[in-house]
């Protein structure tokens, strides 16, 4: 280690400065439509869960423990090797037309996230006081228009801060992505370590993004805390 | 499908080689999970309690560690260890070896936010009561704090250990032959059956991750039994 000789300019500019960059956009288009399907998946799964028809009960909670209950890893490979078997050859034409690698991670990440936010969307539901909806009713909203009205627009305010979590997971998550080959900014570290030897230098740039990426993020989050949850205590 | 392949390569996926070479399969994931959850409980712990610390020289630093580690993917730690260990023991390190560094870094950061959370929810009355009846501080904590703090984290501990089941995948990146690899290894050598074997092997993982959250949760429910009498 004594003897290592650091050389910080490949990764500050020319031809792996690019590899770096391109890895932390694919990282962030992962990441930002991982999210928005995470979402609508969990909105719609925490929405089963409370159902009153038992059947659509057991069926979100099946597929939210057993998604939170294997590893995303083993998923991303379901998806990437063994999916072709179970989708309609419509979609395994039309996959194999596609960036199907970019595909399969963002499905496996949609997915598995999901399965955690739904249960975050749930909460943030539970925790309006139930007088809430009672009130909406007897002024006359129907059950959907008080949920549109009066619960969700609250439930969200409260769900805000485990989402952004959420999202912070989802893009350290998304690293997994390069054991298929989505060439993601950690896919991109061992590009660079394979190509010159200067793994710390390289491995320095990806942690340096990452920590980036979250102290930003819980920063944020922090500040949308004290301003918009407890605006009292300034 | 056909399943016949599964059958084929049980004892393979449950304990790889062993007991005629090294354990490797479910037996490896194990094996990974528990030696890094022993190990990041005791990590945990101390990281937990350093970061209560009043000292300010100590509390920053190791707030700060536990943030960074908490900021990164496993995977990027995971590829820290591996070319750090050997360049600081100057010899070459067992991937295994590795693997279990990583996770228990990785792990005791998330477990110290546990023993933290779990201090800070006894009222401050029971130090004050220690203390005032002559212990010191660090006695406080150890026979007073730390026992009935250590019942209310019991249950996270548990969840952190089915995270823990699930991130020793991870190790298939360095070639350790846990049970993501060894699928891996058969859907190379047999080809045809890639939706068997990943259905088979997330199936195990749901078994043993399923059986401990569902024991977590049984814990909670008792524990706020006990709490509400």
């Amino acid at each position: 280690m004594l003897n290592y000789h650091f050389d910080w300019s490949i990764i500050t500019s020319g031809k792996y400065f690019d590899w770096l960059v391109s890895g932390l956009k694919t990282t962030l288009e992962i990441s930002a439509v991982g999210i928005v399907g995470a979402f609508l998946i969990g909105l719609l799964i925490a929405v089963l869960k409370m159902s009153h028809f038992a059947p659509l009960r057991w069926a979100a909670s099946a597929y939210l423990e057993f998604f939170r209950n294997t590893p995303l890893l083993v998923q991303i490979f379901f998806w990437y090797f063994g999916s072709y078997k179970i989708l309609p050859a419509a979609v395994n034409d039309w996959l194999n037309n596609t960036n199907f690698e970019f595909a399969a991670a963002v499905l496996a990440l949609t997915i598995y996230t999901s399965a955690f936010i739904a249960e975050d969307i749930r909460s943030g539901i539970l925790s309006i006081p139930k007088e809430q909806m009672e009130a909406a009713r007897s002024a006359g909203f129907s059950y959907l228009r008080s949920m549109q009205y009066i619960i969700l627009p609250q439930a969200v305010r409260i769900t805000v801060p485990p989402l952004v979590n959420q999202f912070l997971n989802l893009v350290k998550n998304s690293s997994l992505a390069m054991t298929i080959g989505v060439m993601e900014i950690t896919y991109q570290a061992r590009q660079v370590e394979s190509y010159t030897f200067k793994g710390f230098e390289a491995f320095t740039a990806a942690t340096v993004v990452y920590l980036t990426l979250s102290v930003t993020i819980t920063a944020a989050m922090e500040f949308y805390n004290r301003r918009v949850l407890n605006p009292q205590r300034g | 499908m056909d399943f016949q392949v599964i059958a084929d390569n049980f004892t393979y996926f449950m304990i790889g080689r062993y007991p005629n070479g090294p354990l490797g399969g479910l037996g490896l994931t194990l094996y990974l999970a528990v030696v890094s959850c022993i190990l990041s409980f005791f990590g945990g712990l101390i990281l937990g309690l350093l970061s209560l610390s009043r000292i300010a020289v100590i509390r920053y630093p190791i707030n700060a560690l536990i943030n960074a580690v908490r900021g990164l993917p496993l995977l990027m730690v995971i590829f820290w260890m591996y070319f750090l260990l050997p360049a600081v023991l100057g010899k070459p390190v067992p991937e295994s070896r590795t693997v279990i560094a990583a996770l228990t870094i990785f792990t005791s950061a998330y477990m110290s936010q546990i023993v933290r959370a779990g201090i800070e929810g006894i009222p401050k009355g029971q130090v004050e009561a220690a203390l005032s009846t002559g212990l010191k501080p660090w006695h406080a904590m150890l026979y007073i704090v730390l026992p009935q703090g250590m019942r209310n984290m019991i249950p996270s501990f548990v969840n952190q250990f089915v995270s823990l089941i699930k991130d020793t995948s991870l190790a298939f990146i360095v070639g350790v032959s846990e049970i993501t690899h060894v699928g891996t290894q058969v859907n190379n050598r047999t080809m045809a059956y890639p939706t068997e074997i990943f259905i088979f092997i997330a199936a195990v993982y749901f078994i043993v991750c399923f059986a401990f959250t569902s024991f977590s949760r049984w814990l909670e429910g008792r524990l706020a039994w006990r709490k509400s009498i």
